[in-house]
């Protein structure tokens, strides 16, 4: 048995070892930030992620789409129905056809995804200087280092570009992004929000709950996950302990 | 042991038409084993295990996926968000093959280690190398369905390769496409057969049992079972045994699946699968990454034969060397626990695979281990050289050179002196 917990240690360090170092290169590591969601009892803080969720749509939603949020979702994030029912009546979708066959708009329903700023990737790159703004919906899965890496980027911006880096028409310093050219002008500034909860709107709140509101809809399982992991895994450690005694009285008389 | 004597009178009517009970009984029950099977021993029927839960998983994810380009990536989507339970289900499947590879690879490290594939276990370690190379197969496909980044230029690098052979190499690749890249054909087919091979694993386990049954399996002092003193039956001790082993195996995979399920993935392939744009590093899952290192690692030509294709050769050879080894070892002595040159050759290799699993996930200009001076290209080479020369070199020299240490008369014998902590 000692040997048997041994081995299994040194293997799960070697794992891990291995896998923290196998991962694909990458560029500038970001600063490990505390996120309310980590670790075993991790969860999402509801307030912060409606704080987020104001400054998505207000500001990254004028460029960026998020094609797996439906307004019904943002029941996940602490809104009722009625709240839900305002939000989506601020917006239009297209709709149709009708019976005369012609397409129509009308007001949003809980039941449909937020709209996309474009009509396709090509009008939203003719209108963003030739680069599509990505979709959010996975960003938070979608990069190395996730939560860190968005937070990272989006306070990462230099005024100026290092002496000696020749910047491409357009573009923005990042030292954070890949090629350190980045096509996003820094989207946030502080006080870009006027918060509904009276939080300060400095800029480090707003990334730091818009990054809160991107990991959410990358991971709105993420709370029931690891609720029912914890169960999961306090009753394998108390079966696998009895099997383990079981496993002791039937091999007692046997020479091994 | 004789036949069993059945009293239920239905399971008797059932038994004396078709005796699949005494056939249960028989394999399961009396199959008698060595009593001195380490906790190594535990990794086939894991394996098993995983197999059965990966079929079972998929087959519901199957249910709520879509195999078409366009459709694809945003199925999984909907399975994550809004199939009930969706994300566990895929979750399980996702990190399932990463654990099926980790037993199995520990399952074959054992074998190497102890000598398993001796005679006369031959045939029984062709089958699972067969079972490796299914796997190999699934797997690949299997990580083309979620068609993200990855998916489609991992596709596209690891089909290319065909296009090393002469002369049928572009078309082999048209054909294999069902086009002139990698699209929609390429995926339904690789959906079809992601379903048909795990049915092919089932079946090479079934025969890959069978052929155990028939030799018997090895153990840690690899002396056979000479008296009824060295065996007990399979059940209840080494059903206890397993299932002991399948809870602690549970606690760590199922950590992964609740705690950390993309531990094991690349960010990439949560980016829909895009043709115009090559993600900057494109690296195979983790399972794949020492093949890939020795593909990789072979830059230059050689007697005429271009490097690329000489890449794909050594890459099938470093697996189809496995089916050769029962003969390249040239020991009398089956365990490694007897042989203390062996052991240490051992040991480097099991290190070495390792070195080339790093070598395959890093570029190979990057520095090794941040060494500078030091390319990962030139250590997977090294890597790469080791690997080959330790089945075509180490273990037939050795094999013969060595003085191995004194076996135990029997199973019974070494248990008796404490062999099991030699």
């Amino acid at each position: 048995m000692r040997k048997f917990a041994l081995t299994a240690i040194a293997a799960a360090f070697a794992l891990t070892a291995f896998a923290n170092n196998s991962k694909a290169s990458e560029g500038v590591v970001p600063p490990a930030m505390d996120w309310s969601w980590q670790g075993l009892f991790g969860t999402y803080d509801r307030a912060q992620l409606q704080r987020g969720f104001q400054v998505f749509k207000t500001v990254c939603a004028s460029c960026h789409s998020m094609r797996y949020l439906a307004f019904r979702n943002l029941e996940g994030i602490g809104f009722n129905d009625d709240q839900i029912k305002a939000i989506a009546a601020e917006y239009e979708v297209q709709d149709g056809p009708n019976d005369d066959g012609e397409m129509f708009t009308r007001t949003a329903k809980p039941s449909d995804h937020f709209p996309h700023p474009f009509a396709n990737d090509k009008a939203a790159a003719a209108a963003n200087g030739g680069a599509t703004p990505p979709d959010l919906s996975l960003m938070a899965k979608a990069r190395p280092h996730g939560p860190d890496y968005i937070h990272a980027l989006l306070t990462g911006y230099e005024e100026e570009a290092p002496a000696g880096v020749e910047m491409a028409e357009g573009k923005y310093y990042n030292h954070y992004f890949a090629s350190h050219q980045i096509s996003m002008p820094p989207p946030l500034y502080g006080d870009d929000v006027e918060y509904t909860d009276g939080t300060e709107a400095t800029i480090d709140q707003e990334v730091q709950d818009v990054t809160a509101f991107l990991n959410w809809i990358a991971e709105p399982e993420l709370e029931a996950r690891k609720a029912m992991g914890m169960k999961v895994l306090l009753f394998l450690i108390v079966l696998t302990a009895m099997l383990y005694a079981v496993k002791r009285k039937i091999w007692a008389k046997i020479e091994h | 042991m004789s036949a069993p004597v059945w009293n239920n009178k239905v399971v008797k009517w059932v038994d004396d038409r078709l005796p699949i009970i005494s056939m249960v009984h028989h394999a399961a029950y009396e199959y008698p084993t060595p009593k001195n099977l380490s906790y190594m021993w535990n990794f086939g029927s894991l394996a098993g295990f995983v197999l059965v839960t990966m079929i079972l998983s998929g087959i519901f994810l199957v249910m709520n996926y879509t195999p078409h380009a366009d459709m694809a990536f945003d199925s999984v989507e909907r399975i994550m968000r809004d199939v009930n339970y969706g994300w566990l289900i895929r979750y399980l499947h996702v990190n399932g093959a990463s654990m099926f590879f980790i037993c199995v690879y520990i399952h074959i490290f054992r074998g190497l280690y102890y000598g398993s594939y001796k005679a006369p276990r031959e045939v029984l370690w062709w089958i699972g190398i067969l079972i490796l190379l299914a796997m190999m197969a699934t797997a690949f496909m299997g990580y083309v369905l979620p068609w993200g980044q990855m998916s489609f230029w991992g596709a596209t690098v690891i089909t290319n390769l065909f296009s090393a052979f002469p002369v049928i190499g572009d078309p082999l690749v048209t054909w294999l496409w069902g086009g002139f890249s990698v699209g929609n054909p390429t995926l339904n087919r690789f959906f079809s057969l992601h379903y048909l091979l795990p049915f092919v694993i089932l079946g090479l386990v079934v025969l890959h049992v069978w052929a155990l049954h028939a030799v018997r399996s090895n153990n840690p002092t690899g002396v056979e079972i000479k008296t009824p003193q060295d065996s007990i039956p399979f059940h209840p001790y080494y059903t206890i045994k397993d299932l002991f082993g399948m809870g602690v195996f549970l606690i760590i995979y199922l950590y992964f699946v609740f705690f950390a399920p993309n531990f094991f993935g690349e960010p990439d392939n949560y980016i829909m699968a895009n043709p115009l744009s090559t993600p900057a590093h494109i690296v195979p899952e983790w399972y794949f990454l020492p093949f890939y290192a020795i593909l990789r690692s072979i830059d230059f030509e050689f007697l005429g034969i271009p490097a690329k294709l000489l890449g794909v050769l050594a890459m099938f050879a470093a697996i189809i060397v496995l089916f050769v080894i029962p003969w390249l070892d040239t020991s009398k002595v089956r365990s490694s626990r007897f042989r203390p040159v062996y052991k240490w050759f051992f040991v480097i290799l099991v290190i070495d695979c390792f070195i080339l699993g790093y070598c395959g996930a890093k570029s190979p200009a990057d520095p090794f281990m941040g060494l500078h001076g030091l390319q990962v290209i030139t250590v997977g080479q090294l890597a790469t050289l080791y690997y080959f020369l330790h089945f075509l070199v180490v273990m037939p020299v050795v094999g013969k050179m060595e003085r191995p240490k004194p076996l135990p008369a029997s199973i019974s014998e070494s248990v008796l002196k404490g062999g099991a902590n030699a």
